[in-house]
C-alpha cells in the first residue's frame, strides 16, 4: 500500500534524568515506519528499549528527542486511536470481564446501547462468550488476555499496541492466542490497521510479523530490520522458516562493527565500569556442560539449544554473554563455541573448576581483581560494601551498581576469591591464602 | 498473612520535615489552645440533661454512642480521600503532608479532649453540639492519620500497568479516581479502620464525659453513664456498661466489618488462587436482599453518571515554564515557612509566658517515668504473651478460637475495665505507683498476641516438618526457629502496644473512684490534673513533651527494630 504511513517515528531519542544531573540514555535515533496491514515486530532483550518505544508510542511518555506522529499529527497524549494490550493483562479485578472491556468506551461517554453493543461484539469475536460476569480472578492467564485484547480492540483503535501479550502464558496457551489472533486478523476481523508487537521471543516475531525490528542495547537502538515474507499461515518447521530464526540469532550475536563500543561488546567486561547481569554459577555450568557434550561436543546452534532447554533468549543470551566475557566460550555467527578452557572447566570436577573459575574471575572481571586487591592490601583484611558502589556510580547508577557488585560477588563466592557479610556490608577474605 | 496494626511506617521520612511538621502540629494545638482560653469562661454555666444510672437507658446510649462512631468513621473516609489523595498527588504538598501524618499519629489526642471540647463548643451554636463534634473529632482522630496513610501508600503504589491502562484508555482524572484508586486502596484502607477501631471506642468512651476546669460535658452515651457510675461507686452500673459495649462491639463487627472485608476482597489486586475468601452472614444476607443490590446499583450509576459529567481535558497537560515553577516553589517554601513561624510563635507564647525551663526539666523527668512504665510494661506482656502466642498459632483448631477472641478484647475499649481495677487499689490501699501501671496496656496487649498467633501461624508447614524431622526441640526450637519466625509479626504489635499504651497513660495513670483519686506519677497523670485544673499551658507543654518522647522513641528504637526484623526474620 502507498498511502501515508499510520505511524511514523523519526529520529526519536528518550534519556532519563539521574539524580547527579547526568541523564541515562534509554533509546536513540530510533525510526519506524506503520503502514496499513502490517504487522511490526520489535525484538530485543530486556533493557534495550522496545518497550519504551512502545509507551513513546501510546503517548504514555514523551521522547526527549524527535518525533512521533500518529496519521500525520504529532502524538501528545494517549491517541484515542491506539490500544495497548499489557504483559501483565493489567485488568481491573473490581470489574467484571464486561465491565472491563466497556471500560474503554465509558471514558469515551458513549451512548449507554451502543457500549453495551460494542462490548458484547468484542467480547463475542475474542471468544470470551458467557465469561462476561466473571471476575478476572476467576478466568484463567490465557482468558485474562483474551479480555485485555477484547478492552483493546473494543475501542476500535487503528493501531493495537502489544507489549509481550503471550509472555506471561504457558506455551500451549500462547500458541493458542497467538493463532486465534492471526486468524482474526487474516481474515479482516478486526477493526485494526496495524500492528506494533513488542517481543524477546525469536519464533514469535517470525511467525506473526511482516517486518522485525532487531533492538540492541546500552544505549536502546535498531540493529538491523528484516522482512518477512513467508505467507501465512506460517509453519515452524518449515525450513525458510528455521533460516530466518538463524539469520536472526546470527544478527543478535553479531560482532558490531568497529570503534570501541564493538571492543566492549565483543569482550564486554575491560573496565571496572561494566555492568554484568545477575547470573548463577549453576548457570553457567550447566550451559557448559551441555554444550560439552553430545551431540554438541563443544559447538552449540543458539536456536537449536535454545529449543532443547527452552529457554528464551532473554534468559539463554545473558548466560552465553557471561560465558563469553569470562572467556570460556566465543559467541559468534549464531553458534556457542567453548574454549579449551571452557572445556576443561566441563569436564574438571569441582576443585579443579573452582581453580579454573577463580583464575577466570580475577583475570576478566577488573572489578573482582579490584576487590581482590583491595582486600589483600589491607592489614585488616576487609572492606565496606559502599566504597566499591561509591566507584561503581561514577560509571552507572545506583541500582545497577548494586546489581553488578552482586553479580560480581556470586561468582566470587562460588571462586572462593573472597567473602561478603550482608549483616554488616564487609567484604572479607575469609581465609586469607 | 496480613499483620496487625493501627500504624503505619514511612521508610525514609527522617529529616528536616518531620522537624518542620512537629513545630507545624504542636503549634497549631498551642494557638487552639489559645484561642479557647478565651472563649472559655462565658461557658462554665453550661447543664445537660441529667444521666441516669438506670440500665433500661443503656440502649438508646449505646445507640448514640455507636452513632458518634459511625460519624467519626465518615469523617475519617473524608479526610482520607481528600489530604491523602493531595499528599499523593502533589510532590510539594507531600513533602510536608506525609511527615505531618506521622507527627499527628504520635500526639497523645486523648490529653487534647478538653481543648476541642471548649474550641468546638465555642464554635457551634447549640452547646450540645458543639460537644458532640468535640468527642466525633476525638474519634476522628483516633482513626484518620492512619486510615489516610494507608490510602496514600495505596496511592504510591499503583501498579504501573494497572496505571498506565487507565491512562491509554484516557479515563478522566475523576474516572480514574473512582474506578482506579479508590478501589485499589480499598482492602488497606478498609482494614485499617477496622484494626483502629479499638483507638476509636476509647476515645468516644473518654471523650463523652470530660470535665475542663468547672465545667462538666457529658453527653449521653456508654462513657458518660460509666463516668457517672463512677462518681457514685456504682459497681453494677459499671457492670451493665461493659455488658452493653460487649454487645455493641460484637454487632458492630458481625454488621459493619465483617461484611466489609468480605466484600472488600474482590479489590484485591494479587490473585493467588486457593486463599480462602472470608465470609460474612451480613454480606450474604446483604447481597440476596433486593433493598442494599438497588442500593449499590444506584450508587454504581451515581459513579457512571459523575464520571460521564465530569470530562476529561483533551488538551494535554501544559507544561509549566521554568520560570513559574520556579517561582512557585518560591510561594510553596515561603508559606510552608510562614506557618513553622507561626508555630514556633504560639509554642514559645504559649510556653515562655507560662511555664519555666525548671518545669519543662520535671516534665521531662515525669516521661522519662512513664517511659520506664511502657518499656517495662511492654516487656511483661511480651513474656506472657509471645509463648502463648506461638504456642496458639501451631494449633490450626485453638488459633480458630483465639484469634477472634483476641481481636475482640482489642477492639474493647479498656477504660471501662478501669474502675475495677480502682476500685481494688482503693479497697486494699495498694500502691498506685505500680498497680495503675498495668492498666496501660490492658487494652493494648492485645496487639502483642494476636500478631505472634499470626506470625506462629505463617510459619511454613514445611519449615515445620524439617525442625520435626532434625527433632529440634525445646529452648533450641525457640531460639532458632519459633522467635526469630514470629519477631517481625511481634515488633508490628509491639509497636501499636506501645503507642497506645502512651496514650492510655492520660487515663490509666490517674483514676478516681467517687471522691477517692489515685495517681501515678508521670507524664499521663500531670496532662490528666493540668486537664482537670483547665490549665493549657501544662496541656501543651504536657502533649508537646510526649509527643517528642513518642515521636524520638519511634524513630531511633522501634522503626530500626522493624526493618531488621523485616530484612533478617521474614519468611517468604
Amino acid at each position: 500500500m502507498n498511502s501515508s504511513p499510520l505511524l511514523q517515528c523519526t529520529d526519536v531519542r528518550k534519556a532519563f534524568p539521574k539524580p547527579d544531573g547526568a541523564e541515562l540514555l534509554v533509546l536513540e535515533g530510533m525510526n519506524l515506519e506503520l503502514r496499513e496491514g502490517q504487522i511490526v515486530g520489535l525484538l530485543g532483550r530486556s533493557g534495550s528499549g522496545k518497550s519504551t518505544l512502545l509507551r513513546l508510542i501510546a503517548g504514555l511518555a514523551e521522547p526527549s528527542a524527535g518525533h512521533v506522529h500518529y496519521l500525520g499529527q504529532p502524538i501528545v497524549g494517549p491517541a484515542s486511536g491506539i490500544a495497548m494490550v499489557f504483559q501483565s493483562f493489567a485488568l481491573f479485578p473490581w470489574l467484571t470481564v464486561f465491565e472491563n472491556v466497556a471500560l474503554g468506551l465509558e471514558a469515551q461517554r458513549m451512548p449507554r446501547a451502543d457500549i453495551r453493543k460494542r462490548s458484547l461484539a468484542a467480547i463475542d469475536l475474542i471468544g470470551l462468550d458467557g465469561f462476561e460476569s466473571a471476575y478476572p480472578r476467576e478466568l484463567s492467564g490465557g482468558m485474562r488476555q483474551r479480555v485485555g485484547f477484547a478492552r483493546a480492540l473494543v475501542v476500535h483503535p487503528n493501531i493495537l499496541l502489544m507489549d509481550e501479550p503471550f509472555s506471561a502464558l504457558d506455551v500451549l496457551t500462547a500458541e493458542t492466542l497467538r493463532t486465534d489472533f492471526l486468524d482474526l486478523w487474516s481474515e479482516g476481523r478486526m477493526p485494526i490497521k496495524g500492528v506494533i508487537l513488542v517481543t524477546h521471543n525469536i519464533e514469535e516475531a517470525v511467525l506473526m510479523c511482516d517486518r522485525i525490528l532487531v533492538f540492541g542495547s546500552n544505549p536502546g537502538r535498531i540493529l538491523s530490520e528484516i522482512k518477512v515474507s513467508l505467507p501465512q499461515p506460517r509453519n515452524r518447521l518449515d525450513p525458510s522458516f528455521r533460516e530466518l530464526v538463524e539469520r536472526i540469532y546470527v544478527e543478535m550475536t553479531a560482532r558490531p562493527q568497529s570503534g570501541a563500543s564493538a571492543r566492549q561488546e565483543r569482550f564486554p567486561g575491560l573496565g571496572i565500569g561494566s555492568q554484568y547481569p545477575q547470573v548463577s554459577s549453576n548457570l553457567l555450568a550447566g550451559l557448559m556442560e551441555t554444550v560439552a557434550a553430545p551431540p554438541f561436543n563443544g559447538t552449540a546452534d543458539l536456536p537449536k539449544i535454545a529449543s532443547d532447554l527452552q529457554m528464551e533468549i532473554d534468559e539463554l543470551f545473558p548466560v552465553a554473554e557471561t560465558l563469553q566475557m569470562l572467556r570460556f566460550a566465543e559467541l559468534e555467527g549464531g553458534d556457542l563455541k567453548l574454549t579449551p578452557e571452557g572445556l576443561a572447566f566441563a569436564k574438571g570436577a569441582l576443585d579443579e573448576r573452582k581453580r579454573i573459575f577463580s583464575r577466570h574471575l580475577l583475570t576478566y572481571v577488573p572489578l573482582a581483581a579490584h576487590i581482590r586487591r583491595v582486600l589483600d592490601e589491607r592489614a585488616s583484611h576487609s572492606a565496606r560494601k559502599s566504597r566499591f558502589i561509591d566507584e561503581l556510580e561514577d560509571f552507572m547508577s545506583e541500582e545497577a551498581a548494586d546489581q553488578t557488585l552482586r553479580a560480581v560477588l556470586r561468582w566470587a563466592r562460588y571462586a572462593e576469591a573472597f567473602a561478603y557479610d550482608d549483616e554488616n556490608a564487609m567484604f572479607s577474605l575469609e581465609n586469607p591464602t | 498473612m496480613n499483620r496487625f496494626a493501627p500504624y503505619v511506617f514511612l521508610r525514609d521520612f527522617w529529616s528536616r520535615w518531620d522537624v518542620l511538621a512537629f513545630i507545624v502540629v504542636i503549634g497549631l494545638i498551642a494557638f487552639l489552645g489559645e484561642t479557647s482560653r478565651g472563649l472559655f469562661s462565658p461557658l462554665s454555666t453550661l447543664e445537660m440533661a441529667p444521666l441516669s444510672l438506670n440500665p433500661s437507658h443503656l440502649p438508646e446510649y449505646a445507640a448514640r454512642t455507636t452513632f458518634r462512631m459511625l460519624a467519626g468513621l465518615f469523617l475519617s473516609l473524608v479526610f482520607t480521600l481528600t489530604y491523602a489523595t493531595w499528599a499523593a498527588k502533589s510532590e510539594r504538598a507531600g513533602k510536608l503532608l506525609v511527615p505531618i501524618l506521622d507527627i499527628l499519629q504520635s500526639v497523645p489526642i486523648l490529653g487534647f479532649i478538653s481543648i476541642t471540647v471548649v474550641f468546638f463548643m465555642s464554635l457551634a451554636p447549640g452547646r450540645v453540639l458543639g460537644a458532640e463534634f468535640a468527642a466525633i473529632f476525638a474519634i476522628f482522630t483516633s482513626q484518620a492519620w492512619n486510615m489516610a496513610f494507608s490510602f496514600y501508600q495505596s496511592l504510591r503504589t499503583i501498579p504501573t500497568e494497572l496505571a498506565e491502562a487507565a491512562e491509554s484508555f484516557r479515563l478522566s482524572p475523576w474516572m480514574r479516581f473512582w474506578q482506579l484508586e479508590v478501589p485499589f486502596g480499598m482492602p488497606a484502607l478498609i482494614w485499617n479502620m477496622m484494626m483502629s477501631m479499638s483507638g476509636g471506642w476509647f476515645f468516644v468512651v473518654a471523650s463523652e464525659s470530660i470535665s475542663v476546669g468547672h465545667t462538666t460535658v457529658a453527653l449521653p452515651g456508654v462513657g458518660s453513664y460509666i463516668a457517672l457510675a463512677i462518681e457514685q461507686r456504682n459497681l453494677g452500673a459499671i457492670g451493665w456498661a461493659i455488658a452493653t459495649m460487649l454487645i455493641v462491639i460484637l454487632l458492630y463487627d458481625q454488621l459493619l466489618f465483617r461484611p466489609l472485608v468480605a466484600w472488600v476482597d474482590r479489590f484485591r489486586v494479587e490473585q493467588e488462587p486457593g486463599v480462602r475468601v472470608p465470609d460474612s452472614w451480613a454480606l450474604t444476607m446483604m447481597r440476596r436482599s433486593r433493598l442494599i443490590l438497588g442500593a449499590t446499583l444506584a450508587f454504581h450509576a451515581a459513579v457512571l453518571w459523575t464520571s460521564r459529567a465530569v470530562k476529561r481535558s483533551d488538551k494535554p497537560a501544559i507544561e509549566v515554564p521554568a520560570v513559574r515553577k520556579r517561582s512557585l516553589d518560591l510561594l510553596w517554601v515561603s508559606l510552608v515557612a510562614a506557618a513553622v513561624l507561626l508555630g514556633c510563635w504560639h509554642i514559645v507564647l504559649v510556653l515562655i509566658k507560662n511555664t519555666s525551663l525548671h518545669e519543662a526539666l520535671q516534665v521531662c523527668g515525669l516521661a522519662t517515668l512513664t517511659m520506664l512504665r511502657v518499656f517495662i510494661l511492654i516487656a511483661l506482656a511480651s513474656v506472657i504473651w509471645v509463648p502463648i502466642g506461638v504456642w496458639v498459632g501451631m494449633r490450626p483448631q485453638v488459633t480458630q478460637i483465639v484469634q477472634p477472641v483476641a481481636q475482640f478484647m482489642a477492639a474493647f475499649p479498656a477504660n471501662l475495665l478501669f474502675p475495677i481495677a480502682v476500685y481494688g487499689i482503693v479497697t486494699w490501699q495498694l500502691n498506685p505507683d505500680i498497680y495503675l501501671s498495668p492498666l496501660m496496656i490492658l487494652g493494648t496487649q492485645w496487639y502483642i498476641l494476636f500478631n505472634v498467633i499470626a506470625g506462629a501461624t505463617a510459619i511454613p508447614a514445611e519449615m515445620r516438618y524439617v525442625t520435626a524431622n532434625f527433632r529440634v526441640r525445646g529452648w533450641l526450637w525457640w531460639r532458632k526457629v519459633a522467635l526469630p519466625a514470629v519477631l517481625p509479626f511481634y515488633v508490628t504489635g509491639a509497636i501499636t502496644a506501645s503507642g497506645g499504651s502512651w496514650n492510655a497513660a492520660i487515663v490509666a495513670e490517674l483514676a478516681t473512684w467517687g471522691n477517692t483519686q489515685v495517681e501515678a506519677r508521670g507524664l499521663g497523670s500531670y496532662i490528666a490534673e493540668a486537664t482537670a485544673a483547665g490549665d493549657f499551658h501544662r496541656i501543651v507543654l504536657g502533649i508537646g513533651t510526649m509527643s517528642l518522647f513518642v515521636v524520638v522513641i519511634n524513630r531511633l528504637f522501634w522503626r530500626p527494630l522493624y526493618y531488621y526484623a523485616e530484612r533478617k526474620y521474614r519468611l517468604t
